[in-house]
């Protein structure tokens, strides 16, 4: 239902006006987000591990088989729930060939929610990839003035990371003589082959999340894309990656991932710090904030290599978080560049001033993006971050680092933006926002509170299948080497809940 | 009678296509249009008779052709091409001095002789068959005899392919000095006898390089571009899709069934042409401004993919080239109906990539329709032209070569870039002149049917087309 709801509303888009088109896409993605709720109220935290489960068979060794579990039911649920936003955010901005474009997008939700509920391998990368096309022509017809060498490079990266992935698939399906997620998960192949294996799922994850030093795709697309696009990229096409980690890689493979716990860590410590530096000396606003979806990504995979109950909840709180506030930060800078069409920062300046309503949420976003408690990013950020330093010690310092970084360079955007003195004429000219802007941000800032002040209604859905995750990789995972007497690193898992819990 | 009942489609186009010739000589132009809907009409009874051929599978004149479900399959693959082949010149040649008769009759000749290819389990079956489709195809080729460029095409097949078939014959021969039979199980036998000598290896790579010639697998490329781009469109979209199907399929059977003993010896060869094919026509592709010389290069990169899976070897991997095959007979027939509608406002056929600018805006249906194929001929899930190729390296992997894979895969990618120009082109550029708008109802039926088959809704065929190509393969053994 899910994935059929925006398919046929997408079609029915194609042969709609611009106006019809706009309402059917609305309508369509307010259904498929009360769908996921539904959905969300109906799932049994305590019940089995996948449920909700389709099957029906192809043919040659591949099944329709979906099915979701805690973990992949949160991912949806955020899915569905920026979809309607990301229509809003489109309402005015696009004025071309609308239909095609509000077509292109319920095709992408049909195709991600299709990814994050496949239960089957091949069916899996099918959606996986076919994402690709409705984000290339978004890119490409919609973008701004480099758009098509955005488009090329998004689809042409992308696509050489997870081409790598299938021949692993292919090997998986060919020694388990299965396709099903869920067999090959509980599948114990061969150490040597883990290794291999690992590697090029990580390609492909690595590049879709992305990780340095395959990132580069990232801020290209980012900048080029419409507001819309960039939401939905940041939001939840980035977090297919990080979802994948968790789906494939730990799972199927714990002794090849627990191989390279250091590579991850490292690569991920070079990337919170770099990308942070990096984001400093932006001039564009959303150069800066994909630099920034970089730098936080880390924190994902931090956490999940961490191997432990801390750090995978936190990863996961880190991606709801980030596809909530990054969405929130991109449709900010697409509030200001409807109304001045630069994104350069130096246009702008003392915006508190004119549009105060602007500057509050602004600031709600800037401060989720820091990590400050209360807000969503706290509670994923300070799990992982705890999780990484009960596997390693070096690792956390990095960690830090990128957090007091983040501060810096999302702080001294909010102040180029809307601190100072009104410079500018046409910047002082612009209005605060509409009601149609307020409803797009508002029901965010809710959700980062929420997220921030009662994590557990998030937690709780996945708290069962992280431990069979656990349970999983129990055997590899690193010793850590932060235990400096039994008994106290305990208490600190007990703190990290309620601290999440109470604020 | 009986005896020939195997042979009953064969029979039917090869007296339908003679007595149609004679028609076609007596009323000239005023019958072509009769001519043309004839010729369809039995290629499409020559199809239906395939039905019921599965019941005498079995070697039929002394072992000269092996009627199986392997060349039943074929078959059915390259009739109804060649039926397509002939609706696609219907308004083609009328504003031309041709007669457009003599093209369905040759049309019909070239499927016989591809039928023959493709049942074929002697070397001279193989070689008469193989004759008998380019005698008519470089006939085709040149068939605009006015037109400079379609001339030089011709004559460039006619040159190239003479000196290939002199090297199939050459090689022939060697195996048959050597071996003293023609037929595939004699060579098979022959083969067996421990290690092959000298003469017989180089027999087989005669008759290999003369067969890639044929498919225009790479080294044996370099007629390709130029005669997809001289040709005239309805017969570059023949010699895209039916000829390649016979070519690959014969390959097929001879590298399979009659030389199976000497996999080692072939499979090299094979893995070879196959990855320079990939690489080749995907990086050679990238400066190309003519329609039909891109999708001429496209053409050498997916017979690559299929040779991908002959070099798994096995039933297989002789399944998945035939799962390849069909889903890209379909393709490239799709992507050429589209060519094909590239005319400017005067009805002139246009070929420059540049003309198809917006499309997307100036003829959406149509500009959707070259996307799909275009995708599909990339491989990009979730378009049905992504399993084939998923099949094929299955295959490859299940035999244990992961680095094939590896590299045919990487292929792909480098492939993708060209496809994704075209689309661009069409969606992300500023409208051009558009074109005329084609009135054909029966190719816009069938760009609807083929993108139909390569959407998505392709994936509920998985099931029963696997079916028969596993049958169809295990028929080989």
């Amino acid at each position: 239902m899910l994935i059929a709801i925006p398919l046929v509303a997408g079609v029915i888009c194609l042969f709609a006006n611009a106006n019809g088109a706009r309402w059917t896409a609305l309508i369509a993605t307010f259904l498929d987000f009360a769908l996921s709720l539904y959905l969300w109220t109906q799932y049994d935290p305590d019940g089995p591990q996948w449920q909700f489960v389709e099957k029906a068979g192809l043919g040659g060794g591949v099944s329709w088989a979906l099915g979701i579990d805690g973990i992949a039911l949160l991912l949806i649920v955020l899915t569905a729930f920026l979809m309607p936003i990301c229509i809003g955010a489109s309402w005015r901005a696009i004025e071309k060939r609308v239909p095609e474009y509000m077509a292109y997008f319920l095709l992408m939700e049909a195709l991600i929610m299709g990814s994050f509920a496949a239960q089957d391998l091949f069916l899996f990368y099918i959606f996986f990839e076919g994402g690709l096309i409705p984000m290339y022509f978004i890119i490409g017809i919609w973008g701004g003035a480099e758009r098509i060498k955005a488009s090329y490079k998004f689809f042409l990266y992308t696509l050489a990371g997870s081409v790598l992935m299938l021949i692993a698939m292919l090997y998986m399906a060919g020694t388990a003589h299965t396709s099903s997620i869920p067999a090959l998960m509980a599948y114990d192949f061969p150490k040597e082959a883990q290794t291999f294996l690992f590697l090029a799922f990580l390609a492909s994850f690595a590049v879709k999340l992305p990780m340095w030093p395959v990132h580069t795709w990232l801020p290209d697309a980012h900048v080029q894309a419409p507001t819309a696009g960039s939401v939905i990229l940041a939001g939840v096409l980035l977090k297919l990656g990080g979802y994948g980690f968790i789906r494939f890689s730990l799972p199927m493979f714990p002794d090849g991932s627990a191989q390279f716990i250091p590579l991850m860590f490292v690569l991920s410590a070079i990337a919170v710090v770099y990308t942070s530096l990096v984001a400093l000396v932006q001039r564009d606003m959303k150069k800066l904030v994909a630099y920034s979806s970089v730098a936080h990504m880390a924190f994902v995979t931090f956490g999940l290599f961490a191997m432990n109950r801390q750090g995978i909840e936190g990863a996961m709180l880190v991606m709801l978080g980030h596809g909530l506030v990054s969405g929130a930060l991109f449709l900010c800078v697409g509030v200001v560049y409807d109304r001045l069409h630069t994104r350069e920062i130096d246009r702008y300046g003392g915006l508190s001033d004119n549009m105060p309503g602007y500057a509050l949420l602004f600031m709600v976003f800037t401060m989720a993006s820091v990590g400050l408690p209360g807000t969503s990013n706290f509670v994923g950020e300070f799990l992982s971050l705890v999780g990484t330093y009960k596997a390693s010690t070096w690792a956390a310092i990095a960690a830090t680092t990128g957090i007091i970084l983040g501060a810096a360079y999302m702080l001294y955007l909010y102040w180029r933006i809307c601190f100072g003195t009104l410079r500018h004429a046409d910047a002082a000219a612009m209005e605060d926002l509409s009601v149609r802007e307020w409803w797009l941000l508002a029901p965010i800032a809710l959700a980062v509170f929420w997220m921030g002040i009662y994590p557990e209604s998030f937690m709780r859905p996945m708290r069962n299948d992280v431990g069979r995750l656990l349970v999983r990789m129990e055997r590899v995972a690193p010793a850590g080497d932060s235990a400096p007497t039994p008994g106290k690193p305990k208490l600190t898992v007990i703190d990290a809940h309620e601290h999440g819990a109470t604020h | 009678m009986g005896r020939f009942a195997p042979l009953l489609p064969e029979l039917i186009l090869s007296i339908g296509g003679t007595i149609l010739m004679m028609v076609a000589a007596f009323t000239g132009r005023r019958g072509s249009g009769t001519v043309n809907w004839l010729a369809v009409i039995l290629l499409l009874a020559a199809t239906a008779a395939l039905v019921g051929a599965p019941s005498h599978a079995g070697p039929v004149f002394d072992g000269l052709v092996t009627e199986d479900l392997f060349a039943s399959f074929g078959r059915a693959l390259i009739y109804p091409a060649s039926a397509v082949a002939i609706i696609a010149a219907h308004g083609w040649f009328e504003r031309g001095t041709e007669h457009s008769s003599e093209y369905a009759v040759l049309i019909l000749f070239a499927a016989v002789g591809m039928g023959v290819m493709v049942s074929a389990s002697s070397l001279v079956s193989l070689y008469v068959g193989l004759e008998l489709q380019s005698l008519a195809s470089y006939v085709l080729a040149s068939y605009r005899r006015t037109d400079e460029r379609s001339a030089e095409a011709g004559l460039k097949y006619f040159v190239l392919g003479a000196l290939a078939s002199g090297i199939l014959l050459y090689g022939i021969s060697l195996l048959y000095g050597f071996t003293g039979t023609m037929s595939f199980n004699g060579l098979a036998a022959a083969f067996g006898r421990g290690a092959p000598s000298l003469g017989l290896l180089f027999g087989l790579v005669f008759v290999l390089a003369g067969l890639a010639f044929k498919a225009s697998a790479v080294p044996f490329h370099m007629w390709t571009p130029d005669v997809y781009e001289g040709a005239p469109t309805p017969v570059t979209l023949f010699f895209g899709s039916a000829p390649k199907v016979a070519a690959v399929l014969l390959s097929t059977r001879l590298c399979v069934s009659g030389l199976a003993p000497a996999t080692d010896a072939w499979r090299q060869i094979v893995i070879f042409a196959a990855l320079a094919s990939v690489f080749l026509g995907a990086v050679a592709a990238y400066g190309q401004t003519n329609i039909k010389r891109l999708l001429a290069y496209s053409s050498i990169n997916n017979v690559g993919f299929a040779l991908i899976g002959l070099a798994a070897g096995g039933a297989r991997g002789a399944s998945s080239v035939l799962f390849y095959m069909a889903v890209y007979v379909v393709m490239t027939l799709g992507a050429f109906l589209c060519v094909l509608w590239m005319r400017d406002e005067e009805g002139r056929p246009v070929e420059s990539i540049a003309s198809l600018s917006g499309l997307a805006q100036t003829r959406p249906g149509m500009a959707a329709a070259f996307a799909i194929f275009m995708f599909s001929l990339a491989g990009i899930p979730p378009l049905f032209g992504f399993w084939p190729k998923l099949v094929v390296f299955q295959a490859a992997i299940a035999s244990g070569y992961v680095a094939l894979a590896v590299a045919g895969i990487l292929g792909t990618v480098i492939g993708a870039y060209y496809y994704l120009k075209i689309i661009k082109v069409m969606y992300m550029d500023e409208p051009a002149a558009p074109y005329r708008r084609a009135r054909e109802p029966v190719q816009g039926l069938l760009i609807v049917l083929a993108a139909l088959f390569v959407s998505p809704l392709g994936y509920l065929l998985i099931g029963p087309l696997t079916a028969l190509t596993d049958r169809a393969a295990g028929s080989l053994f």
